[in-house]
């Protein structure tokens, strides 16, 4: 990392009064993780500080780690245009908890919380305005969450018969082919499909 | 009567502008509220576009997800391409020749001037001036047949890959768009003649959709929407990649952050765009233009006709592809239309774990409703040309 951005990190490691935030740097960026209760607190203490002033806020968009007890990350970057550093601050969540919307730090926030909503299912309490963004009206589900199909649950055709569009349910011609590319050759542990007992008696699939 | 028509109440109109409306840039549906011509809210549904472009890129290799940040932004494919090259790079670690990051900043440029000839003269367009929509689309085809030429395609280039560009210039090429460079200010001061003295294009665009520094910033606006506000904020100048740190510019920026301005300010950073290509074509190195580890980037393909060894990298890159060590990063470049940045989560295979794509239309139409209360709704056609507004990008 730079120095001016090995600085900021320690002023704001020092300075910000966040119970439970960690700080790290990750490939030259600076990476802040707070409780999701306090996110509203930090943003507008990033904003507002004269060492920071991160007064932009670029993008909020969630990330799924289905393994994980708290599955959603709401990843939060900022822009600061006077010191010319960026900053990403994170949020753990499950897909009960609500977080605290930041509306009324970032106006710019409104619609990237709605997407959020839209396609990860996470609940942003104190947004004014929380309906679906991406999806068509009506839309079922989240189709963001790792555990949605990619091919999705309905498709959309124009019924003659009742001269409207009707949703039906995915019917596809050939199977999804995902493929593995795992490769065995490059030294890494690999579980070959149907290969799972190899190892138990020492003999090999 | 005439008392009985004074005491009824006016009740707020509410109409719909789009999905299929000319000035509408694709397949905006605008909601507006109107208190007779007035605007008293505007509401923009979006998504009517949406692909499902990041979660597709999920479930597709490094290689195979390029193409598809040609189709975001359609006008201004190649700066997409090289914000996912640029990310994919910092995650492996990788640097570029000097000539793949030449040949990279000249053709960004190249494509700014697409978006911005796209951009003035639909905008004109939407105002009432049809005249510099014909004019541009001639200059557009001229650029269109450059990347034809390097890529192959004239708009889905899938030109810049992680680790450089994908073939280096056909022979002849440089001298193509030196020479398109000494013609091409002569369009834009044509296209000047007609527009920026013009009154009824004044009387459009002035003091239209003005919006101040602080709301700018609060609203997360990018490109030449800040700029036009007065910002000097440019990530070519402030976080430069590639050789932008070694090309000679101006930012140009405006004064009252109107849809005017912004209008200027377009016009000035396709003269800005110009001498930065003269600056590559004139440095440009002799080198490799992609990165020489070939478990990144391709074989020659007559190398592959005698090693073994190639043909197996050649098969491995474009089967299973390369792995990207576990990481992260936000990287961003200055795309025609503003910040446009890529969000790459990579898990240690060779699929990107989630990649989230910021792109700046977003932003600005989340602005709309802001912009364009209070003024009438001829306006918000003004306002939403000077916005550049791409669908590809914003509902991706």
């Amino acid at each position: 990392m730079n120095q001016a951005l090995t600085e900021l990190g320690d002023y704001i490691g020092t300075a910000l009064a966040v119970e439970g935030a960690g700080l790290a740097g990750v490939n030259d960026e600076l990476v802040l993780t707070v409780p999701a209760a306090e996110i509203e607190r930090t943003l507008t203490w990033l904003r507002d500080d004269a060492q920071c002033l991160f007064k932009v806020l670029l993008d909020i968009c969630g990330v799924d780690y289905p393994e994980r007890e708290k599955r959603f990350e709401i990843v939060y970057n900022l822009l600061s245009l006077r010191h010319n550093q960026r900053i990403r601050v994170k949020v753990a969540v499950d897909a009960d908890t609500p977080v605290p919307s930041a509306v009324g730090v970032f106006s710019a926030a409104g619609w990237y919380e709605r997407e959020a909503w839209d396609l990860y299912g996470v609940f942003f309490a104190g947004n004014p305005d929380l309906r679906r963004i991406m999806t068509d009206y009506g839309f079922e589900g989240h189709p963001l969450r790792k555990d949605f199909p990619l091919t999705g649950f309905v498709e959309l055709r124009y019924d003659d018969e009742q001269k409207r569009c009707a949703y039906e349910p995915v019917q596809l011609t050939q199977d999804f082919r995902d493929f593995d590319f795992m490769s065995p050759w490059e030294g890494a542990d690999y579980i070959l499909p149907g290969d799972e007992k190899a190892g138990e008696d020492g003999t090999g699939g | 009567m005439a008392r009985r028509l004074a005491e009824s109440e006016i009740k707020n109109l509410t109409m719909n502008f789009g999905p299929q409306h000319p000035a509408a840039h694709g397949v905006l549906r605008l909601v507006v509220e109107m208190d007779g011509e007035v605007i008293e809210r505007a509401d923009p549904h979006i998504g009517l576009l949406h692909r499902g472009t990041e979660k597709l890129i999920e479930h597709k290799t490094y290689t195979q997800a390029v193409p598809y940040f040609d189709r975001l932004d359609y006008v201004a494919p190649m700066c997409q391409e090289h914000a996912f090259a640029l990310a994919t790079e910092k995650l492996l670690g990788i640097e570029v020749p000097e000539r793949g990051q030449y040949v990279r900043v000249l053709f960004s440029e190249i494509t700014r001037l697409l978006n911005h000839i796209m951009n003035v003269c639909a905008f004109a367009l939407d105002v009432g001036a049809m005249t510099p929509f014909l004019w541009g689309f001639e200059e557009r085809e001229k650029m269109m047949g450059f990347y034809d030429r390097v890529s192959g395609a004239r708009l889905h280039a899938a030109y810049f890959r992680p680790g450089g560009v994908h073939r280096d210039l056909p022979a002849g090429l440089a001298d193509e768009i030196a020479e398109f460079c000494r013609t091409f200010p002569g369009f834009i001061d044509d296209t000047e003649s007609l527009l920026t003295e013009n009154r009824i294009f004044k009387q459009r665009t002035v003091d239209i959709g003005v919006i101040s520094q602080e709301d700018a910033l609060d609203w997360g606006l990018s490109g030449p929407m800040l700029r036009g506000s007065g910002l000097p904020w440019d990530l070519r100048k402030s976080q430069p990649y590639d050789v932008y740190d070694r090309m000679d510019f101006d930012i140009p920026v405006g004064k009252n952050g109107d849809c005017y301005d912004r209008y200027l300010v377009r016009i000035e950073e396709m003269r800005q765009s110009l001498r930065i290509i003269q600056q590559c074509l004139d440095e440009l190195p002799d080198g490799p233009v992609k990165t020489q580890d070939n478990k990144i980037s391709p074989p020659g393909r007559a190398e592959m006709k005698g090693s073994m060894e190639a043909l197996i990298h050649h098969f491995k890159l474009y089967t299973e592809g390369y792995k990207v060590p576990a990481g992260e990063t936000y990287t961003a470049v200055e795309a025609p239309k503003g910040e446009f940045g890529v969000y790459l989560v990579s898990d240690g295979t060779n699929k990107p774990y989630r990649c989230k794509i910021r792109a700046p239309g977003f932003a600005h139409l989340a602005a709309m409703d802001f912009l364009s209360r209070g003024h009438m709704l001829a306006d918000s056609v003004a306002i939403l040309g000077a916005m550049d507004i791409v669908f590809g990008e914003i509902d991706r």
